[in-house]
């Protein structure tokens, strides 16, 4: 037995459950634990933040336009493609 | 790629509009949808030559597929599917991939935790063994504001190799997911795996980028 109420999340097993969490794919009583342990954790709080600024940052890289070259080649290869009948 | 703020082209208009060979619908689908699908082919293919030229295969699928075009899907989802089937039947005959299950195999694995055990007190700890599962090196701050730290260039280009450094499966949950912003329904639609495993790759994907980050803050702090 350990110090802690047997239904209290550890660290350990929240930094598993926090894309669940955010995807709101916890059953009701998971989540309710989740949100205990972190009202009363500040560095799993922490955590939380990091993964939340990882996917942030995830959704903000530069993306790539298409050459113009591979642009002109599909144009031409739409053009080509006759109505059918 | 960010949608919000401009209406989604419904699917019925520019469906018609490529079937009567409009090439300024075309031109647009491409423009939109060009990034993401070569996000998605690297995420098979680390080669930049090979994941251009799926896209370009898909693309011709496109057109010579429209006539076809059956509305049973979105036409986002069949044309990422042409993209995924063209990425996978590729990638087969490289003999680099199980065709198929290689995804539920994968998600399935143990892959490890999402933070190294041993930031955790353990059980057995001489002291501290009531608080067992417990930080013991606990995620140190990353600053009040560090949103402009991690859109620099180089901080994007560390998200980006370790990206690359992730698991086949993980990278193509993550590009979708997080990088183009798409819903769990949409990606597990695409790739066709169930909404666990898709669930478990993005966990395993996104743990190892955090971690990726906190190793770079770590040492800017010092």
């Amino acid at each position: 037995m350990t110090a802690m109420p047997a239904d209290e999340l550890t660290c350990k097993e929240l930094v598993e459950l926090v894309t669940a969490y955010l995807d709101d794919a916890l059953p009701p009583d998971e989540r309710r634990r989740f949100e205990e342990h972190l009202a009363a954790c500040e560095f799993c709080t922490e955590y939380l933040r990091q993964m939340r600024l990882t996917i942030g940052v995830l959704g903000r890289l530069p993306e790539e336009s298409i050459s113009s070259e591979a642009l002109a080649e599909l144009q031409n290869a739409f053009r080509s493609f006759r109505l059918p009948g | 790629m960010d949608d919000s703020g401009r209406h989604e082209l419904a699917d019925i208009d520019l469906v018609a509009a490529l079937q009567r060979r409009d090439e300024s619908m075309f031109t647009t689908v491409v423009r939109r949808y060009h990034g993401a699908l070569l996000r998605l082919a690297l995420a098979y293919h680390p080669s930049r030559a090979v994941a251009e030229e799926i896209v370009q295969e898909a693309w011709l699928a496109v057109v010579q597929g429209i006539d076809r075009f059956e509305r049973r899907s979105s036409f986002k989802t069949w044309l990422f599917r042409i993209l995924v089937n063209r990425a996978r039947t590729r990638a087969e005959r490289e003999g680099r991939m199980v065709p198929f299950s290689s995804l539920v195999s994968e998600a399935e694995a143990d892959d490890g935790p999402a933070v190294s055990v041993d930031r955790f007190v353990p059980a057995d700890h001489p002291e501290w063994a009531q608080w067992a599962g417990h930080w013991m090196l606990a995620p140190k701050s990353w600053g009040e504001s560090p949103e402009q730290a991690l859109i620099a260039r180089e901080t994007q280009a560390l998200i980006a190799a370790a990206i690359a450094a992730l698991s086949p499966g993980q990278r193509q949950v993550i590009t979708l997911r997080d990088v183009e912003g798409w819903s769990s329904g949409e990606v597990c639609n695409v790739l066709e795996i169930s909404e666990t495993n898709q669930r478990v790759l993005l966990h395993r994907a996104r743990s190892r980028v955090r971690a990726v980050l906190e190793r770079h803050f770590d040492v800017d702090s010092r």
